[in-house]
């Protein structure tokens, strides 16, 4: 059966699972709440500074949101020994890794497209006239989280702590893509039509070298 | 794949005397250079010298983290425990002499720039990447059973060197966007501090390669410790 | 096949080897002549498992989880095969209900459910007794039965003597991770059971 459509057959399970309960998407929507209003009491929201620390905190909130949703990925599988059930599947192994990371990347995204408007509102700044430049940037930023967070799933599920491992790992080296997201938005904010095609191709790269990983030694993390 | 264990202790040591000495000549050669033989910057003064071990450092720890990568992808390749040795050795190495270049940052600040800190491209990257390694190494300590540890450490190393670049670039560019005061070369360097920047920088690597070693040695002991430890209890 | 042996002499990793989920550290395993490890994913078309744990999913129901698996083994008409498979273990009547409200004897019952799928030529059980009370025991000794009557082989560990044993027609008893007696194709595998259910008995009478 073709990667594709292996990761495809996981990827609704997964999807399925989630939008059942809703308890993973409700928590990680009032946890990016909590921090952004957390964040608002630590300068003053005039609409100076809202345009030049809001993204940032925005990202930052949405960092902090993924290492923690990202967790059940790989754990929810270990209950009843799942991952085995998938690996006895005549599967090629990173279709698994493939259809999580797909997954987790909706995930993220349907939980940072909801949080847009509250920003927006909460910190006055006006999205809609650059609401396709800000939604590339989500994307690509997303795209980037899902991947490293997925895979550090799988590696956090195999060690102790794994509740802070994650964050612990997951965060450094996630900080390119804070600074290239958070740029990128405040740059667009300012002025929609200075997208920074720099940081643009940057967060490409990132996604391009980070897949390509994921690709060549994901599969190791699954083994026995 | 299991550690073969030997039957018969390896007594030769880690590391011989000859490279010892030959390190440490470079290193008394380089502190030469460095405190004493080198031009006094006209700027900064004598607190200038501790540049060359800064950043000798700064070099010798990425070759380490290089290593890192390299032992990484060559365990996930063969599967033979001895690149997991040469993978935690490097990053220890690493992640002190990064370690010392977050020490030095701040010592050669203070008296000539009158801040402790600066949240420049060069510090910036080096403490970022020092918090990466140091993240791999907790990892290695909360995985117990040898060959997982092994795997899963790899895959992060790898992750973790490929981010090197990224790390350095998006800093970079971010403070070109947002400049702040540097600390580092106010201008060219005279050929006489390039000389003594090289031979610092051949004395960390001489010492880089010691301590590797050393570390390298250690970790293949205590994995056969292990096997052996295993072995024992599985006849019970 | 039954596989015998105490706890740590190797039966669940000879059974994960032939699942492919583990890689033997020397030799290699062949399936009908053809080395298992080129040939992956083919091999795993036509193996089942029943592991220690139940490998299905509490969040989804049983109907959903059966076609989970059948899309994954690449089934024709995943719904239909989902449906087919839950009337044979017993479960029909609970298709639409998840999995995580199943009792124990249920669960084990979804594990084997799911491991027939494929209709596999190769089944893997790992002490699929534990756990099940006796006439449970019996209901699984008698579907194994019939499997093997049509054709399927079957490899399961076990511990103990337990009404699954019914059926054996080879015992293999394992220590350490080498094979110490071998009923073999013809002989009699109750004597190989006998004995390693006493020595079992013995040593836990000793720790």
């Amino acid at each position: 059966m073709s990667t594709t459509r292996a990761a495809g057959v996981i990827l609704a399970k997964e999807l399925r699972t989630e939008f059942r309960s809703r308890e993973l998407l409700g928590t990680t929507l009032v946890f990016v709440l909590i921090v952004i209003v957390l964040f608002s009491f630590t300068f003053n929201p005039t609409s100076e500074e809202s345009r030049r620390f809001g993204p940032g905190l925005l990202w930052l909130a949405f960092l902090f949101a993924g290492s923690l949703m990202l967790q059940p990925s790989f754990l929810r599988e270990q209950t009843n020994d799942t991952l085995a059930a998938l690996r006895l599947a005549p599967i090629d192994p990173f279709s698994i890794l493939a259809g999580k990371m797909a997954a987790n990347f909706l995930f993220l995204l349907l939980v940072e497209v909801l949080l847009l408007p509250v920003f927006a509102v909460l910190y006055n700044t006006a999205i809609l006239p650059v609401l396709p430049q800000l939604l590339l940037v989500l994307i690509l930023g997303t795209v980037g989280l899902a991947t490293t967070g997925t895979v550090f799933s799988a590696v956090a599920s195999q060690a102790r702590l794994r509740e802070l491992l994650l964050p612990l790992l997951l965060l450094p080296v996630l900080a390119p893509v804070l600074i290239a997201s958070t740029e990128a938005t405040v740059g667009v904010l300012r002025d929609p039509s200075e997208l920074s095609l720099v940081w643009i191709t940057f967060l490409i790269s990132f996604d391009v070298v980070f897949l390509t990983a994921a690709w060549l030694v994901g599969e190791y993390l699954l083994e026995e | 794949m299991a550690t073969e264990i030997q039957t018969q202790p390896n007594t030769r040591a880690a590391i011989s005397l000859p490279s010892v000495l030959l390190v440490f000549l470079l290193l008394a050669a380089a502190s030469y250079g460095a405190l004493i033989w080198a031009p006094t910057e006209s700027t900064m003064g004598m607190i200038q010298r501790i540049f060359y071990f800064h950043v000798a450092s700064a070099w010798s720890g990425f070759i380490s983290f290089i290593m890192v990568f390299i032992g990484s992808v060559a365990f996930l390749r063969t599967r033979a425990l001895k690149w997991d040795w040469l993978s935690v050795a490097s990053a220890e190495v690493g992640v002190a002499f990064f370690t010392i270049v977050l020490i030095t940052g701040p010592i050669w600040a203070k008296p000539v720039w009158g801040i402790w800190w600066t949240w420049d491209a060069r510090l910036t990257s080096s403490f970022l990447l020092w918090v990466l390694f140091v993240s791999y190494l907790i990892l290695r300590t909360l995985v117990d059973e040898p060959e997982r540890r092994a795997t899963v450490s790899a895959v992060f190393g790898i992750f973790a060197a490929l981010d090197i670049p990224l790390v350095y670039f998006s800093i970079w560019w971010f403070r070109t966007q947002h400049p702040q005061p540097v600390i580092g070369d106010g201008g060219a360097l005279d050929p006489r501090m390039w000389r003594v920047l090289l031979l610092c920088w051949a004395a960390t690597l001489g010492v880089m390669t010691l301590l590797i070693r050393i570390r390298y040695r250690l970790e293949m002991l205590r994995s056969q410790v292990d096997a052996f430890r295993m072995n024992v209890s599985r006849r019970d | 096949m039954a596989l015998v042996g105490h706890n740590g002499s190797g039966k669940t990793t000879l059974l994960k080897i032939a699942a492919q989920l583990s890689h033997p550290s020397r030799g290699a395993v062949t399936f009908y002549e053809r080395d298992a490890a080129l040939a992956a994913e083919e091999v795993k078309t036509r193996v089942g498992m029943v592991g220690h744990h139940t490998l299905v999913y509490d969040e989804l129901t049983a109907e959903e989880n059966l076609i989970f698996f059948a899309k994954l083994y690449a089934l024709p008409d995943p719904a239909a095969r989902a449906r087919e498979a839950l009337a044979p273990v017993g479960l029909a009547h609970r298709a639409a209900d998840m999995v995580r409200t199943f009792s124990r004897g249920m669960r084990q019952r979804m594990g084997i459910a799911r491991a027939l799928l494929a209709s596999p030529g190769l089944l893997l059980l790992d002490e699929p007794a534990a756990g099940l009370d006796p006439e449970g025991q019996q209901w699984l000794g008698e579907t194994l039965e019939r499997l093997h009557a049509s054709g399927c082989t079957i490899l399961m560990s076990t511990h103990g003597r337990n009404e699954t044993q019914a059926s054996v027609t080879r015992a293999i008893r394992l220590e350490g991770g080498r094979i110490t007696h071998d009923s073999g194709l013809a002989g009699d595998p109750n004597q190989v059971l006998v004995m390693a259910a006493v020595r079992e008995t013995g040593e836990e009478s000793q720790s």
